[in-house]
This record gives C-alpha cells, structure tokens and sequence, in this order.
C-alpha cells in the first residue's frame, strides 16, 4: 500500500529531472506527460537549443537543403517543462537525490533519467586539433560551421575515418563538387559497422563519385602554416595531403564524465543499464529511482545473448527513452522491456542504406536479393546458425521480412533460395568484420618528457 | 512548421515528394530529403503528405507554445 501510495504521489506532484535535452529528453518529457505525471518536470541540457534532431546535420545541411538552425524537433505537445539550457549537469549526489550544474545550482528529484547522449571524439593531438580548419560534426554548431567552410570552396577537403558520418560528409563534398581524400585506417568504408563484403560497396561507391578514397591508411599528423591554419595532413604510409579543411569522423565518446565519484556504473563505455532502462551502480544493483536512455546507455538485449548493447541509433533513443518514462512512472509489474532491434540509416551518394539488428555480430554474410554489382542489394547476416541482421542498399522495402527472420531466430542460412536467383547470392561468405581484438578508435599515442614544456605526443601507427 | 520524418520506417514510396515536392524530395531512388522547418504556407500539403504516406512516417507539430526557445532557468 504504502508504495502504491508513494507512486500515486509521485505521478500526481513529483519531481522528474531529465539531463539530456535532445531527442531522447524530449521523447521522454513528452512520454511522460502522455502517461499522466503532472508533477514536475525538468530538463537540463549543455547546449543553448532547444531539442534538434541531428540526422540532417550530415545530409540536409551540408548538401544546403535547409540551415541547421532549422532542425528543431516538432512538439507535439505543451509539456509545461522547466527548460535549464545552455548549462550543464557537473555532478549527481545520488543520496542526497541531487543534480548539480555548472552554475552552481543544484536541482533535487525524486527520478532521474540520464540521456546525455555523446560527443564527436577530438583529434587525439590537442595542438593540431585547435588548427584553423580541423573540425567535427556532431551538433548544430559543428553543423553551421562546417557548412561555411565548404560554401567558401575550401581547396580540398579531408575526412578522417569513413563511418557513416565520415561518408555522409564525403558524399556532401561530391555534391557540392568539392576535391575530397577519405582516410579510413580499416580495409573499407563501413566496415567497422558492416563488415569488408559490404564495405567494398561503399568504397565503389566512392570511388564511382570521385572520392579519393585511401583504406588501410592513417592520418599520422596535421600540420599548420604559421598562422595556425592547416595545411597538410600526413600519412602513415608516407603521403601528404595538401588540404584546408579536414572533419574528424573518428566516432563518439559517451558523456559520462560529469557521473564521475556519483556511484553509478558509468564509464567510457557508456552506462550500464538493465532492460527496463534502470541504471546500475558500481557494485551492479540496480537503482530505483535513476534512469538512463539514448547513446549513453548500455542495455542487455535478450535477441542478441543478452549483451549489453551501446546504440547511437536515432530510432534506439525514441524507443527507449518511451520505456524509461514508462518505467519511472509505473509500479514494478507494469515496467516494460526495451527490446528494440537495433534499426539506421545512412543516405550517402543518392544510396540508401538501411539495416535490422546487429550486423557486427555477424560471421557470414550472404546476398539474398539483388547484387552487389549494381549496388542494389539485401545482405542477411549469420551468427551461429541464425540470421542476426541485414542491410539493404536501396532494397528498404524488403528489410521488415528480414527484421520478423532476426526477431523469430530464423536459420541461417535462411532456407529459402534467392528471391531473384542470383548466382552470389547462393553461398555465405565471411562477413569481414576486423579483429575485434584491435583496436577501431584512436592512434597509438606515446607521451615522452619531463617537464610540461618538454611533453610531447608521438603517434605510433598500430601494427596492421 | 516544423517535421520529421522516422527514415527507420520510411521505404521510399515517394506520395510525399509528389503532394509536398518543395518540402520532400528523393535523393537517388529511395532515399528521402526533406525540410525540418519548412515554410508555414506549405502546411496544408505536408499535413497531406503525411496522411497519404502508407507507412506513417511524417510526423508534424501541432503548433505548440516554443517554450523550449527560453534559455536558463
């Protein structure tokens, strides 16, 4: 009874603090309201925006559709929110149930959810990285500035790393008939993310748009004219790039630092979280009163052996940030679990590429429909006997059969021949997936010196 | 007006770039383009738009109160 009484006071007059106010603290906020809290409400976030959507940032934007300023994200209703933007959460107080910002205030609740999502990771050199002309794509700020610089026709442009956001930019380049090198340190692009048989598609693609395309290569160092703005990139193999304006697509970095000493099972990975979108503590119990949603959480997904899976997918932080407000708000019989499959999509080079579950996951790759060839096609991956993911490059519309296949556990191979009889799309094939062993993200970096003056940084490529 | 369009649910049917073609656009075959924020004389057609689409993927706002444009505390 006693809980039953606190949970109806929690709905009708408590305290709801969301740190995060991008699309995982907005869906939340407005989750919550649907599902009849009426206490309060309010949403902290580091940036001076109100919630955008970044999606566009790396397509609409930079391809000069529409100005970053315009991606604000519709509402749908008043939430009647106390909005704290333009300052971030430093500290939380877990006892004393207590958010901290960096103006020194203090904001108390009764439940919390942590949606501070992640940040674009830094070039590793902090000197190189403050050169005129080195920068990221991660909020609308790096989004208007990077557009800019390429509306001012800079001389050749360089992206480091050829994930989705590296190709995305890439193909906006070619768009805008911009000279642009992409170097990727993995055998092609896409490949961390769907393995070298589908990464070959990509670097065709590439290639085919005129993209001077150098895998299994790294950016060793930039290098500036003496008035601080970049002039060339080196290379580990040796090779100069004479360019102006190089974007840093080496992945994110999750924003957990402000949790550092707060006792919650937070880290660089991420903050492990059970399936009901409750956080964990350092000694693995799991909190009853904070809640965690969006890029920042880590949640074990029954579909893929229960392991803790980290999505940067915009679709994975509506979903969950749904079941957290859900969550935070309801008795422990009524909780949900978040058990999305894991779903994206890029648009780069007039291509489409979409995919269902977890591809990394995959040991074989086979060609179900279409053809590689044409760039056109729907990849199944295999893990241990069953498909485990897909990827269609302009083939959406077959990518929800697949997604019932991953979600039902269905054989792999799957037993049907090909839909369209293709001679490669008999066999499985190795996925292509590097050595997870490996190191995907940052140089080697040795520090030598003494004193701070004599510190320096020296990269060390990675032995292939 | 303010949109957005869940592309995870989006399979390129295209009824939005032919009802609303100033504020939807394909790129390629399937994949879509659109204008997050486009002109409020073109409300009637995205509102079109997104009720033609077969799989409900545009979502519009209601015209709510930007409350979210005050800054601080």
């Amino acid at each position: 009874m006693a809980v039953d009484g606190y949970l109806a006071a929690l709905r009708r007059e408590g305290r709801i603090v969301i740190v995060g106010a991008s699309l995982a603290g907005l869906r939340a906020a407005e989750t919550l309201r649907e599902e009849g809290f009426t206490g309060s409400l309010t949403l902290i976030g580091d940036e001076p925006y109100e919630p955008y959507d970044r999606p566009p940032l790396s397509k609409q934007v930079l391809l000069g559709r529409t100005t970053a300023e315009h991606t604000a994200l519709p509402r749908y209703e008043a939430l009647d929110a106390q909005w704290r933007l333009g300052v971030a959460a430093t500290g939380l107080d877990m006892s004393a149930k207590r958010v901290r910002l960096a103006d020194g205030d203090e904001v108390e609740y009764d439940r919390l959810l942590i949606a501070t999502g992640v940040r674009a990771r830094p070039w590793f050199h902090p000197q190189e990285a403050e050169l005129d002309g080195v920068c990221v794509l991660r909020t609308r700020d790096d989004a208007a500035a990077l557009h800019r610089r390429l509306a001012t026709g800079p001389r050749r442009v360089l992206v480091i790393g050829a994930g989705f956001t590296g190709s995305e930019i890439a193909s906006a380049c070619r768009a805008r008939e911009l000279p642009v090198t992409v170097v990727e340190r993995g055998a092609a692009p896409l490949v961390g993310a769907l393995g070298k048989v589908v990464g070959e598609v990509a670097a065709a693609l590439q290639r085919a748009h005129g993209v001077d395309l150098r895998c299994g290569v790294m950016v060793t160092g930039l290098e500036g004219d003496p008035a601080g703005r970049l002039r060339y990139a080196h290379l580990s193999d040796g090779s100069t790039v004479d360019t102006d304006l190089a974007v840093i697509c080496l992945g994110a970095t999750r924003n957990t630092e402000w949790l550092t000493g707060s006792g919650l099972a937070a880290g660089p990975r991420g903050i492990a979280c059970d399936a009901g979108c409750r956080a964990f503590d350092v000694r693995g119990i799991v909190t009853d009163d904070v809640f965690v949603a969006g890029d920042v959480a880590r949640s074990p997904h029954p579909l893929f052996g229960y392991q803790f899976l980290s999505l940067e997918h915009w679709g994975n932080a509506v979903a969950q940030a749904r079941t957290a407000a859900h969550n935070m708000v309801s008795s422990s019989a009524e909780r949900r679990p978040h058990l999305w499959v894991p779903a994206f999509w890029s648009a780069q080079f007039g291509v489409n590429i979409k995919s269902v579950g977890v591809p990394s996951m995959g040991e074989q790759v086979l060609v179900a429909q279409g053809s590689l060839a044409e760039r056109r096609f729907t990849g199944v991956y295999g893990y241990q006997g069953r498909v485990i993911a897909a990827v269609t490059f302009d083939q959406t519309k077959w990518l929800e059969f697949y997604e019932r296949l991953i979600e039902s556990a269905a054989p792999f191979p799957p037993p049907f021949r090909t839909v369209d009889r293709r001679v490669e799309g008999l066999e499985p094939v190795d996925a292509g997936f590097p050595d997870p062993s490996l190191p995907t993200h940052g140089p080697t970096v040795t520090v030598s010196g003494y004193s701070p003056v004599d510190r320096r940084i020296t990269f060390t490529p990675a032995r292939a | 007006m303010r949109l957005v369009v869940d592309l995870n649910r989006c399979q390129g049917y295209a009824q939005c770039a032919f009802l609303a073609p100033d504020v939807f656009t394909l790129y390629g075959d399937e994949a879509l383009l659109y204008d997050p924020h486009a002109d409020e004389a073109q409300r009637e057609h995205v509102l079109r738009a997104a009720r033609a689409c077969p799989v409900q993927a545009i979502a519009v706002d209601e015209r709510v109160e930007e409350e979210g444009a005050r800054h601080g505390g």
